[in-house]
C-alpha cells in the first residue's frame, strides 16, 4: 500500500494578523507548523500502515523552509517525503496548488491520498477534492473513521451534519481527514534523531514534467486583485421579536429604503 | 541560564516538555485526585523512546546517560511529579540489571524496558528496613538450582504496574552486611504478589505497594550480581539514580514558580499587581536564584557521573539533598507568593508542595543524605592528611 500524505505549512494560528498598511500576513515572529488537519492525516497513514503495511510519504509544495514540516513528519514516522520548491510554482492558487501536487503524485504512484479537511490558513478545502479532479480518481471529504482499508479497497465514514456515511471505495482514492478522525502521536526521540539527518527530495517542476503554462501565477485562473480586512460596519439593525414581528419589520426596513 | 546542552540533549528537553505540556498537564488534577496509575502518559512515554534514553544501543536504548536523563525527568516533573516518579523508578530499578547484570540478563530484560513494553520497580524498603537497610528481614534460600524467597517489602514504587522488579533479600545471615543479594523476579512468578495500594499525601498517581513473598521460587539465573554482593548493588545504583531525584526537585520548583509568577503578575491588590511589592518580587527571586543554583548542581554532578567517576556516592547526596530541600521551600513559598488561592486545588501549586515532600523522603532521606556527605569528608580528610 503506497500512501501519499498532503501536508501544507501554516503560521501557528488560526488568528494570523494584517498589516493595515499592505494588507498582507503579518508572518514575522509567528513560528511554523503543519497544518493541523494534516497531522491527523499523517496519523491515518500510519495506522493504516501498521495494518495494511506499506509506505508513506509525506508531500509539501512550498518555499525551501518547508523541509521543517517534513522533518516533523518524518519524525512522527513517515518513510519519505518530498519537497516541491520552484520559482516556477509562486503565486499557484487553489487549482496551480492542486495541479502541481498532482503531477508529483503521479510520479511518486500512491494507492490513498490523505489531506486535510482543509488549511488554517488558505481556508478554502479545494485542494484535496481538486488533486483528485486532476488526477481522476474518486474522492472522499470529512473522514471520521476508517474501518478498513486493504486489498484494493477502503470502508470509511464521512462526517455529516446529522450524523455520518459509511462509504467504500475502490483504491487509488483521495481522502481529506477530520480532527474526529484520531489522536496523532508525538514525535519519537529515534525519529527525531532520524529526521534531523534524513535527505529530503527536491522536486522541481522539471522533476515532475508540469506544463509550465499551468503552473503558479500563469496557470492560476484566480488572480488576487486587493487583499483587505473587511472594516467592521456599524450601520446595521438588528431586529427583534418573533419571526413574524421580524419579517413584518424587515418589509418595513425594505420599502424605506426603496429597496420592495 | 544556557547550560550548553548538545543539538540531542536539547531535541530530549523539548520532546519531553511536549509530553508534559500537551498530554500531563491536563490530566494531573485528575490523577492527584483519583489516585490512578497513568498508563496513557506512559503509553505516550514508550512511544516516544524516553524510557530507553540511558539504556544503551545494543539494548534498543538510545545510549545517553545520566544528564539526559535528568534533563527528561526535570520536564516531566515541571508538570507532574506523580507521573515523573512512576518514569523515574522505572531508571530505579533498572540500574542493578544495568550495571551489574549478566550478558544474559540485559538481553532478556532491557530491550522490552527500552520499548517502554514492561514497567520496572526497585525493592529495597520493609517495615523493619528504611534508612537502615541492615535490617532487611525478606530472606533468599538456595535450594538445588533454585532461590525461595520469603519476606515483604514495603512502599515500593511501580508496585503491581511493574513487570520487571528488582529486590535486595538476605542470602546468608551470618555474614552481616555481606549476606545480602540482588535478584530480579518477574510478575506472576507464583508466590510473589502485591499488597494494597498506599493512599498517600502526594504523587498520587504513581503507584506504591508492598511485595509480598511467599515461598517464591526463581532460577538461580536471576541472581543479579555475586552472591553476598546485595548492598553494593543497592549502593551503586542509589548512587546512580539520585541526582535524577535532583532533577524532580528542579522541575518541580520551577512548574511552581511559573504558575507564581504568572499569578503575582495578575493578582491586584491596593491597586497594583502584586509582583510589583517588593517583599513579592523579593521572594520570587531567591525562588529564581535557587532554582537555578540547584539546576546547575544537579547537570554539574550528572555530567560528573557521565565523565565515568569511580565513586560518586558524595556527589550525587549533594546533588539530591540542595536540590530537594530547593524544591520544598520553592513550592511552599509560590503557596504563600498566591495566598489563599495557592491553597486552593483550582491552583495546581498546592498540589505542588504536596508533591515536593517526598523528594526529601525517598532514595534516603535528606538526614541520611547529611550522613552519606559527612562521611565522604571524613574519609577525604583523612586521607588528605
Ligand atoms: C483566490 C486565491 C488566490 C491566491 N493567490 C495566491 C498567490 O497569489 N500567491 C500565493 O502564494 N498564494 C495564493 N493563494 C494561496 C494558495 O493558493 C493556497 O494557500 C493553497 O492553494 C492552498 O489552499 P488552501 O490554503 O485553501 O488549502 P486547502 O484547500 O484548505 O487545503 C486542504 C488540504 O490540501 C493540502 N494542501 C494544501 N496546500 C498544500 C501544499 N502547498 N502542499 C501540500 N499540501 C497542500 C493539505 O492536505 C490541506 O489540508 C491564493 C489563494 C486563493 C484562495
Ligand atoms: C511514596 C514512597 C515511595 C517509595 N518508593 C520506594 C521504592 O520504590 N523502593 C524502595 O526500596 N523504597 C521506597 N520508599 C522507601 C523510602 O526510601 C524510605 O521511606 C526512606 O528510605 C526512609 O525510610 P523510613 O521511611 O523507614 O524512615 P526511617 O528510617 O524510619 O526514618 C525516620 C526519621 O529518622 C531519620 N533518621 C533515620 N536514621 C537516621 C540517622 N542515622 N541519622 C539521622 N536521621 C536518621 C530519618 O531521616 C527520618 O526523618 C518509598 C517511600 C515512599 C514514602
Amino acid at each position: 500500500m503506497n500512501m501519499v500524505v498532503c501536508i501544507k505549512q501554516v503560521p501557528d494560528t488560526a488568528e494570523v494578523r494584517i498589516n493595515p498598511e499592505t494588507n498582507t500576513l503579518i508572518r514575522d515572529g509567528v513560528p511554523s507548523i503543519i497544518n493541523p488537519y494534516d497531522v491527523h492525516a499523517i496519523e491515518a497513514a500510519l495506522q493504516i500502515r501498521e495494518k495494511a503495511g506499506g509506505k508513506v510519504t509525506a508531500l509539501t509544495m512550498g518555499p525551501p523552509q518547508a523541509e521543517v514540516a517534513l522533518r516533523e513528519a518524518l519524525s512522527m514516522g513517515v518513510d519519505d517525503a518530498a519537497l516541491l520548491t520552484d520559482r516556477a510554482f509562486a503565486g499557484s492558487d487553489t487549482w496551480a496548488t492542486a495541479y502541481t501536487l498532482s503531477k508529483a503524485i503521479q510520479l511518486l504512484g500512491a494507492d490513498i491520498i490523505l489531506c486535510g479537511k482543509q488549511a488554517i490558513d488558505g481556508d478554502t478545502a479545494q485542494v484535496g477534492p481538486e488533486i483528485a479532479e486532476f488526477l481522476d480518481i474518486p474522492h472522499i471529504s470529512y473522514i471520521r473513521k476508517i474501518d478498513e482499508a486493504g486489498g484494493g479497497r477502503i470502508v470509511v465514514q464521512r462526517l455529516m451534519d446529522d450524523g455520518f456515511d459509511v462509504i467504500e471505495s475502490s483504491l487509488p482514492v483521495l481522502l481529506t481527514v477530520v480532527r474526529e478522525l484520531n489522536v496523532p502521536r508525538l514525535p519519537s526521540l529515534k525519529g527525531k534523531m532520524a529526521a534531523k539527518k534524513a535527505m529530503i527530495r527536491k522536486l522541481t517542476a522539471a522533476d515532475i514534467g508540469a506544463e509550465e503554462s499551468s503552473l503558479g501565477l500563469r496557470g492560476s485562473p484566480t488572480q488576487v486583485k486587493n487583499i483587505f480586512a473587511p472594516e467592521s460596519r456599524k450601520d446595521r439593525k438588528m431586529l427583534e421579536g418573533t419571526i413574524e414581528e421580524k419579517v413584518e419589520a424587515l418589509v418595513r426596513e425594505l420599502v424605506g429604503l426603496k429597496c420592495l | 541560564m544556557d547550560y550548553f546542552l548538545t543539538e540531542e540533549q536539547l531535541m530530549i528537553r523539548d520532546l519531553a516538555r511536549q509530553i508534559a505540556e500537551e498530554k500531563i498537564v491536563p490530566v494531573r488534577a485528575e490523577l492527584d485526585e483519583t489516585g490512578e496509575f497513568p498508563w496513557d502518559v506512559m503509553k505516550t512515554i514508550a512511544q516516544s523512546d524516553l524510557f530507553g534514553l540511558f539504556i544503551p544501543e545494543e539494548y534498543g536504548g538510545l545510549g545517553k546517560g545520566c544528564l539526559e536523563l535528568c534533563v527528561a525527568v526535570e520536564e516531566l516533573s515541571r508538570a507532574c511529579l506523580g507521573v515523573s516518579t512512576s518514569y523515574a523508578a522505572n531508571a530505579l530499578g533498572t540500574y542493578p540489571l544495568l550495571l551489574f547484570g549478566t550478558e544474559d540478563q540485559k538481553k532478556r530484560f532491557l530491550p522490552d524496558i527500552a520499548a517502554g513494553k514492561r514497567l520496572v520497580a526497585f525493592g529495597l524498603t520493609e517495615a523493619n528496613a528504611g534508612s537502615d537497610a541492615g535490617g532487611t528481614q525478606t530472606t533468599a534460600r538456595l535450594e538445588g538450582n533454585e532461590y525461595v524467597i520469603n519476606g515483604t517489602k514495603q512502599w515500593i514504587t511501580n508496585g503491581g504496574v511493574a513487570e520487571i522488579y528488582t529486590i535486595i533479600a538476605i542470602t546468608d545471615r551470618s555474614k552481616g552486611p555481606r549476606g545480602a543479594s540482588a535478584f530480579v523476579v518477574e510478575k506472576g512468578t507464583p508466590g510473589f504478589s502485591f499488597g494494597k495500594k498506599e493512599n498517600k499525601m502526594g504523587i498520587r498517581a504513581s503507584a506504591t505497594t508492598e511485595l509480598i513473598f511467599d515461598n517464591c521460587r526463581v532460577p538461580r539465573e536471576n541472581l543479579i550480581g555475586k552472591d553476598g554482593a546485595g548492598f553494593l548493588v543497592a549502593m551503586k545504583t542509589l548512587d546512580s539514580s539520585r541526582t535524577g531525584v535532583g532533577a524532580q526537585g528542579v522541575g518541580v520548583a520551577q512548574g511552581a514558580f511559573e504558575e507564581a509568577v504568572k499569578f503575582a503578575r495578575k493578582r491586584v491588590q491596593f491597586g497594583h499587581p502584586v509582583i510589583t511589592f517588593q517583599a513579592i518580587q523579593h521572594m520570587l527571586a531567591d525562588m529564581a536564584t535557587s532554582i537555578e543554583a540547584a539546576r546547575a548542581l544537579v547537570y554539574a554532578v550528572a555530567r560528573f557521573i557521565d565523565s565515568g567517576a569511580k565513586d560518586v556516592s558524595k556527589e550525587s547526596a549533594i546533588s539530591k539533598l540542595y536540590a530537594t530541600d530547593v524544591a520544598m521551600k520553592v513550592t511552599t513559598d509560590a503557596v504563600q507568593v498566591m495566598g489563599g488561592s495557592g491553597y486552593m486545588k483550582e491552583y495546581p501549586v498546592e498540589k505542588m508542595m504536596r508533591d515536593a515532600k517526598i523528594l526529601q523522603i525517598y532514595e534516603g532521606t535528606n538526614q541520611i543524605q547529611r550522613n552519606v556527605i559527612g562521611q565522604a569528608l571524613i574519609k577525604e580528610f583523612a586521607r588528605s592528611k
